[in-house]
């Protein structure tokens, strides 16, 4: 029986129906849009509605656009359409589920702060000598350990990571565009326009590979030693994301979390705090090693397939340190192109690699650097545009 | 779609099935078992003129299902492999300059000066050279083609976009030609191993579909019809392993195509059973990276053997 052999106002019931299923699912968080429904609607005149697990894979096939997403259908499938008996509950109204707790606004905080009364912003009495001051604030601020920073030289802080812009660390892609200096000839360029000349070539056009910037995984510690990092360094990588395409962020404690759609946002504060609400595990234990392992076994080939540079920020403190830490560190460590570990300890002037954890991981690294201050931040960024090293394994893939 | 398949009026396209069963069964007429559900999205693909993106580990077989596709409905197979850097004149279309040049030089020599003749003269049909998705576009004798593109995520995001476009509309602007539409559109098959993630924004236009691992009876049925000659205590075993392999935490588990491969190996060792010494022999059939070979030695190889000769 298909949808149009139905009486017309069991027709209507059913598409008030799938209506109200979109919604539910759009409440549990998959993005589903109006089109999906009328695609739902005119799949269904095609099936046999009386066949329930037909209908779940039809629905599923238009609904679900992503593999993580094919469980939350499942559940609301089931809830939804219950899995009675009877499969002709599908004709029966069904109450709406509650809409979805809403979320504290976004920027909340920094309206809060906006009404609160400022206190380092009070107008100060001698300008001249301020701004003096405010010179060498800076410098101070550049070299401050961000641990030891006030709330307001965090926000400081904050405010010159936002303003902080990777230069574009160049790879060589396949593709080609018109360039004058280019190594390839344009045949196609330089016979369109040796037709304006009846024939005659006169300019002969190039081509030269398209350069775009490696792509950029980087893995965040959020445990609760790292606490006082966190937040600056998700700033950090949302405005790196900003500024290009390909940034994928993890974030990772007891277990790895992907917040890279969740920075995406524009807004700064949302996307912390969309970051923040997906991640369940914030300022617990750290297990470097179980979280690597699911890194390289679910997401690895998914990210790092394009000759990726890898940024693991951590303090490498485990405590269950074992040779499954070195495994998977030398796995991440053969499939990316650049693996760089930012660790915060490293401000300490004599340190030394006493850990156990930290002792198996610093033979699969490329380079080991201080992340804890201002400067060392625009040290990484300069790190990041230098060319890449010409013997590394896999190196530009994509220019072979 | 269906008016496409039943007016093209060629003795050699099927029609196409007109129920989720009949499409069930015209897949098994070919030797593809599949679960209902891809038969159920196969279906819906077909009538809604719909592209099939289907998506899973490598070795499920989504790329068979076109191939099988093809053969079952008699439409020819177009094949676009992906890989970084693909673009549109390996995949759409190229102007042939070698031969555009000769014919200047022909013109010129017969002194006709007519440029704009000359300039619609050589960008003419027969100086183009057609790569897959054109060739998809263009009316087929036998109905609209079977268009697989495969292994999107291997493609670069510039790709994608493009192909967006074609996808929507099912048709090419080419600038010095005009715009290329089809008659009727191709069936799209779009398959991915999730090496990338693809743009939802591509997922929209088509439909969806996981294509996971088969269940333990459906891999028997799939092993004995494409391993004719092996014994049904050995097929038997032979999935129960891979079964239980997959249950262990590796980092690529065998897909079904590991699975006949395995099999076809074994039938021509002639093993009656498996025993530790063959399997540890032809293990490279299954898996593919050198610490999952090392992990399956000792104890985990006992384990998995026991759980799959045991109770037969």
């Amino acid at each position: 029986m298909a949808i149009n052999h139905l009486a017309p106002e069991q027709t209507e019931q059913f598409a008030d129906n799938i209506v109200g299923f979109a919604r539910a699912l759009r409440a549990a968080g998959m993005p589903v849009g109006p089109g999906a429904v009328i695609d739902a609607m005119s799949a269904l005149q095609v099936i046999d509605i009386g066949n329930r697990a037909d209908v779940f894979t039809t629905l599923e096939a238009i609904f679900v656009k992503r593999h993580e997403h094919a469980l939350i259908f499942k559940q609301a499938f089931n809830l939804f359409f219950r899995a009675s008996e009877e499969w002709k509950h599908m004709l029966d109204s069904v109450p709406l589920p509650d809409e979805a707790k809403k979320k504290p606004q976004a920027g909340s905080r920094r309206v809060q702060e906006a009404m609160s009364q400022p206190r380092m912003t009070e107008t100060p009495q001698h300008q001249e000598q301020d701004l003096r001051l405010s010179v060498s604030d800076r410098e101070i601020l550049q070299k401050k350990d961000f641990a030891q920073m006030s709330a307001a030289e965090i926000a400081e802080a904050l405010r010159a990571v936002e303003r902080m812009r990777l230069p574009q660390a160049e790879l060589l892609t396949r593709r080609q565009r018109p360039d004058a200096r280019g190594l390839r000839l344009d045949l196609r360029r330089t016979l369109r326009a040796s037709l304006r000349t009846g024939g005659d070539i006169v300019d002969i056009h190039r081509l030269g590979r398209i350069e775009k910037p490696a792509p950029i995984v980087a893995l965040l510690d959020i445990s609760g030693s790292m606490s006082e990092y966190t937040r600056l360094f998700l700033h950090f990588l949302h405005a790196v994301g900003d500024a290009r395409k390909r940034v994928s962020v993890f974030l990772f404690g007891t277990r790895l979390t992907n917040v890279t759609r969740a920075l995406r946002q524009r807004d700064p504060d949302e996307a912390l705090a969309s970051c923040s609400a997906s991640v369940e595990d914030w300022a617990g234990g750290t297990r470097i090693s179980a979280s690597l392992h699911n890194f390289n076994k679910l997401w690895a080939r998914r990210v790092l397939s394009q000759g990726a540079i890898v940024l693991l920020i951590s303090d490498g403190l485990e405590r269950e340190a074992d040779s499954k830490l070195a495994f998977e560190m030398d796995r991440l460590h053969r499939s990316c192109r650049r693996l760089i570990w930012l660790n915060p300890l490293l401000r300490f002037g004599g340190f030394e690699a006493k850990a156990q954890g930290i002792k198996m991981m610093l033979p699969h690294v490329d380079e080991f650097r201080p992340v804890h201050n201002l400067s060392s931040i625009q040290e990484l960024i300069t790190t990041l545009s230098r060319p890449l090293p010409p013997h590394h394994r896999n190196l530009i893939r994509s220019a072979a | 779609m269906t008016s496409a398949a039943t007016t093209s009026g060629a003795d050699t396209s099927a029609v196409l099935p007109a129920s989720v069963d009949a499409m069930l069964e015209l897949l098994t007429s070919r030797g593809y078992l599949a679960e209902r559900s891809l038969a159920t999205v196969t279906y819906l693909s077909l009538r809604m003129g719909r592209p099939l993106f289907l998506e899973g580990e490598a070795g499920v077989g989504k790329t068979e299902i076109a191939k099988v596709l093809s053969a079952a409905l008699g439409r020819k197979l177009i094949r676009l492999q992906c890989y970084e850097g693909l673009d549109v004149s390996s995949a759409v279309y190229e102007w042939n300059s070698a031969a555009q040049m000769i014919a200047i030089r022909m013109a010129e020599a017969a002194g006709d000066t007519d440029r704009d003749q000359l300039s619609s003269d050589i960008f003419a049909d027969r100086y183009m050279i057609k790569r897959p998705l054109l060739q998809a576009l263009e009316p087929d004798v036998a109905g609209p083609p079977v268009l697989l593109i495969d292994e999107l995520d291997r493609a670069d995001e510039a790709f994608e976009a493009y192909l967006l476009e074609i996808l929507s509309d099912f048709q090419v602007t080419i600038p010095e030609f005009g715009t290329v539409k089809a008659p009727h559109p191709p069936i799209v098959i779009i398959t991915s191993n999730r090496t990338r993630e693809i743009h939802d924004a591509l997922k929209r236009r088509c439909l969806y579909h996981w294509v996971d691992y088969p269940a333990a009876e459906r891999e028997l049925a799939i092993v004995k019809s494409r391993v004719p000659g092996i014994s049904a205590k050995l097929s038997q075993q032979v999935v129960r392993f891979v079964q239980a392999l997959r249950n262990q935490d590796f980092y690529k588990s065998p897909g079904v195509a590991e699975t006949i491969d395995w099999a076809t190996a074994l039938s021509e060792l002639d093993a009656r059973s498996l025993t530790p010494q063959v399997v540890g022999d032809t293990l490279g059939a299954l898996l593919k990276y050198q610490d999952d070979i090392t992990r399956m030695q000792g104890d985990t190889l006992q384990k998995v053997l026991k759980e799959a000769t045991s109770e037969n």
